[in-house]
């Protein structure tokens, strides 16, 4: 152990803590704009670029960056003195002397990390003048880049490579000219990019954000030959709260309902209802593939799920040869978007071009998911339009609501009612828990003895575990950040040597609780952790906790689809991937 | 995602330098440095393969090519000539003897003469500060320059 004294308190921390973390450990406060960090999440950002987090140091020259120096024997370390203060109000300055300034129309307004900075500095003017930079504003259907507003922190460059290792984003070129881009400064959308939209989720400033749809639903709302439906997705209702004023883990589910409803949405449905009817399909599949294995015959396991639209575009990328690997059940949007439109819509008698169908996701590759043609019919989409968590807290305010005051309401039936199987799904190790409950009973015909699987939860970034199917030990993994993806598939492209049957894998941090379109988080891991101790907490509270015991599932199948992995289910319920990987071509 | 096309040769040559580092993602700039010799630039398709060989993305590979002004993307002459810019050739007049190659060559910084045959480009202290200014053609380092010696050099070249 170490001792030194930080404004003149004493403290002990172990050898290699950074001043940072020591002073944060004890209850000081030091500004930082580039560092981040997701505790017990594998992801750190510390380049020491920004210079914000300077402290001075008795008997040093400099002044010391409290993120990148470790504490010493007997340091004494001062965070506030004259001299750190005008230093940092110095940093800031000069970030601001090549930023554009225009706070009031900026996305990032009131969620920005530079604006609230200059208010605790108080930097009233900005006495450095000069040239700005400039680059081209470039977007993909999720994520909207602005880079003359980058302040080079790179937290989005590490949560590509490090975190998500989709390496889409560098840091390029030098001096005035650096920035953050693709290779070759092309389009996002043609780089290796992946939509995750962790990057928005870090971003300190308004150079990167999400593409906003507001507007297109308040149109479609307001086109009176159309009939508006809405989906939410199970992680937005533990997380819209915090942008309400809740604690973190508050659930909300009947307040948004009620809000949903006043905002004009004819019928509000719940993701969750098809995330039940994902589990009967992808379950079902489970145990085809297994069944098929047992009896020698060749089959691709182990089998992956194919929830998250970000992992999904990660293989398609990186892994074009295991394409047969991933569960052929589309995601839970997918499916509500295909029950909607081709089983709801003459049950409403609208045909399914005047069905508007919007969902409501803790996501932003959700809005790139929705677009892949694969999932429409004659140009017609599934879904129409994707708004995140955010979007919708906006859309809220937009219409002079307030989610404290909605009452507590239902969602409308039948593409409501779920199940704790289904709520659990934003959650990292959710899905596989979910499929774990129905693929048991259904494969053993024996009523589950304990219904919590433990072994999935909580937040390590590669949980293994056997599970006991009645005598045939069952091999699963479930990993969240595609870095953490990538050593499975690695692993299952060198011939599985762990003997895995069924992977669960999600892009972002602790699941889609962590997704990019949630309320941001400001590299606070703790709201991230409420959010799933809510998930958990609102699956216990459920009736039913087991998906096939859905009774708004047990009857689609009865009066529509048959049986799970039928014809008609894997004609509307199942996709296909595609080899979307970089190809080197030899010419002569 | 794109479709890379680059003749086999080129491809080959760049397979042969990766796997003489052992394909090791840590050698990317020695990589570069090499293949930067045979091809004399690194267009995005060398990019793509060099980053392909080292298994490591495009992006980290591009942002190392725009950083370090010894590399470029324009194809380089049959004469590269850098001048040095810095702070110890400058203030000894580095600047007079770039503008002596522009009119000598009517070529602009980062670009070819029309015959191929020389490039014109500055960089940052070749570490041989005590010949300030100093220049460059091929491998070959001039040192003390003025102005006027400009001609007479370029005539070592067009003979």
């Amino acid at each position: 152990m170490i001792n030194l004294t930080i404004d003149n308190k004493p403290i002990q921390v172990p050898e290699g803590t950074t001043i940072l973390k020591a002073a944060r450990m004890n209850g000081i406060d030091i500004p930082t704009l580039c560092y981040f960090e997701l505790d017990g999440m594998k992801f750190e950002n510390k380049p020491g670029g920004c210079r914000v987090c300077v402290v001075e140091v008795k008997g040093r020259r400099n002044l010391a960056p409290a993120c990148a120096t470790d504490c010493m024997e007997g340091m004494e370390v001062f965070t506030h003195t004259a001299r750190v203060i005008n230093a940092r109000k110095t940093v800031v300055e000069l970030i601001l002397s090549d930023h554009p300034n225009d706070c009031l129309q900026c996305e990032k307004n009131g969620d920005c990390e530079l604006q609230s900075l200059t208010k605790r500095l108080g930097i009233k003017e900005i006495p450095f003048k000069g040239e700005q930079s400039h680059y081209r504003k470039d977007s993909t259907l999720s994520v909207y880049r602005d880079m003359d507003k980058c302040v080079m922190c790179r937290r989005c460059e590490t949560m590509c490579n490090k975190f998500q290792t989709a390496g889409a984003l560098s840091g390029v070129n030098r001096g005035f000219q650096a920035v953050v881009a693709p290779a070759f400064e092309q389009n996002l959308g043609d780089s290796s990019c992946i939509n995750c939209g962790q990057c928005v989720q870090v971003c300190p400033v308004g150079a990167l954000t999400l593409v906003d749809n507001i507007s297109d639903v308040l149109k479609a709302i307001a086109d009176p030959t159309k009939k508006v439906i809405v989906q939410t997705a199970p992680a937005v209702r533990v997380a819209l709260g915090e942008e309400f004023g809740m604690k973190p883990g508050e659930i909300v589910t009947g307040k948004m309902a009620a809000a949903l409803r006043r905002l004009g949405f004819d019928k509000v449905f719940d993701t969750d209802w098809s995330a039940d009817l994902t589990i009967m399909e992808e379950g079902t599949e489970l145990l085809q593939r297994l069944g098929k294995a047992l009896k020698g015959e060749k089959v691709a396991l182990p089998m992956f799920t194919s929830c998250c639209p970000a992992w999904v575009a990660f293989y398609e990328k990186n892994f074009p040869d295991l394409l047969e690997y991933p569960s052929t059940a589309k995601s839970p949007q997918g499916m509500f978007g295909a029950v909607a439109k081709n089983y709801l819509a003459p049950k409403l008698g609208v045909k399914r071009e005047d069905l508007v169908v919007v969902s409501i996701m803790p996501c932003l590759a959700k809005k790139s998911e929705r677009a892949r043609e694969e999932l429409s019919v004659n140009g017609d989409p599934d879904v129409n339009f994707v708004l995140s968590t955010r979007e919708l807290a906006h859309m809220i305010r937009q219409c002079n609501l307030n989610l404290n005051d909605m009452p507590e309401e239902d969602f409308d039936n039948p593409l409501g009612q779920s199940t704790g199987a289904g709520v659990i799904f934003g959650a990292t190790g959710g899905v596989m828990e979910a499929a774990l409950r129905t693929a048991y009973e259904v494969h053993t015909g024996k009523t589950l003895p304990r219904i919590d699987f433990e072994e999935t939860r909580g937040f390590q970034g590669i949980k293994e575990a056997t599970i006991d199917f009645d005598g045939f030990p069952l091999k699963i993994a479930v990993a969240y950040s595609l870095a953490n993806a990538r050593i499975l598939m690695e692993q299952v492209r060198n011939g599985n040597p762990n003997g895995y049957h069924f992977i669960e894998v999600m892009a972002c941090p602790g699941g889609c609780i962590g997704g990019a379109g949630q309320p941001y988080h400001h590299g606070n891991s703790d709201i991230i952790r409420k959010r799933m101790e809510a998930t958990y907490r609102e699956d216990a509270g459920k009736p039913i906790r087991k998906s096939h015991e859905n009774p708004d599932i047990i009857a689609i199948y009865k009066e529509y689809y048959g049986e799970p992995c039928g014809h008609l289910s894997h004609e509307q319920l199942h996709t296909h991937y595609f080899d979307r990987s970089d190809k080197i071509e030899s010419t002569k | 995602m794109a479709n890379i096309k680059l003749s086999e040769d080129k491809i080959q040559v760049i397979k042969d330098i990766a796997k003489s580092f052992n394909n090791q993602a840590g050698e990317v700039i020695n990589v570069l440095h090499q293949v930067q010799g045979k091809f004399g630039y690194l267009p995005a398709e060398v990019q793509e393969v060099v980053a392909h060989e080292l298994n490591i993305p495009v992006s980290r590979v591009y942002g190392i090519v725009s950083f370090y002004s010894f590399f470029t993307m324009n194809p380089k002459g049959e004469h590269p000539i850098d001048i040095c810019l810095g702070t110890a050739c400058y203030v000894r007049g580095a600047e007079k003897v770039l503008d002596a190659f522009k009119r000598a060559l009517n070529v602009e910084i980062g670009k070819c003469t029309p015959d191929g045959k020389f490039s014109l480009n500055t960089l940052r202290c070749v570490g041989a500060c005590g010949l300030a200014p100093v220049a460059m053609i091929g491998d070959k380092v001039y040192g003390r320059l003025t102005p006027d010696m400009v001609p007479g050099i370029l005539a070592e070249y067009n003979a």
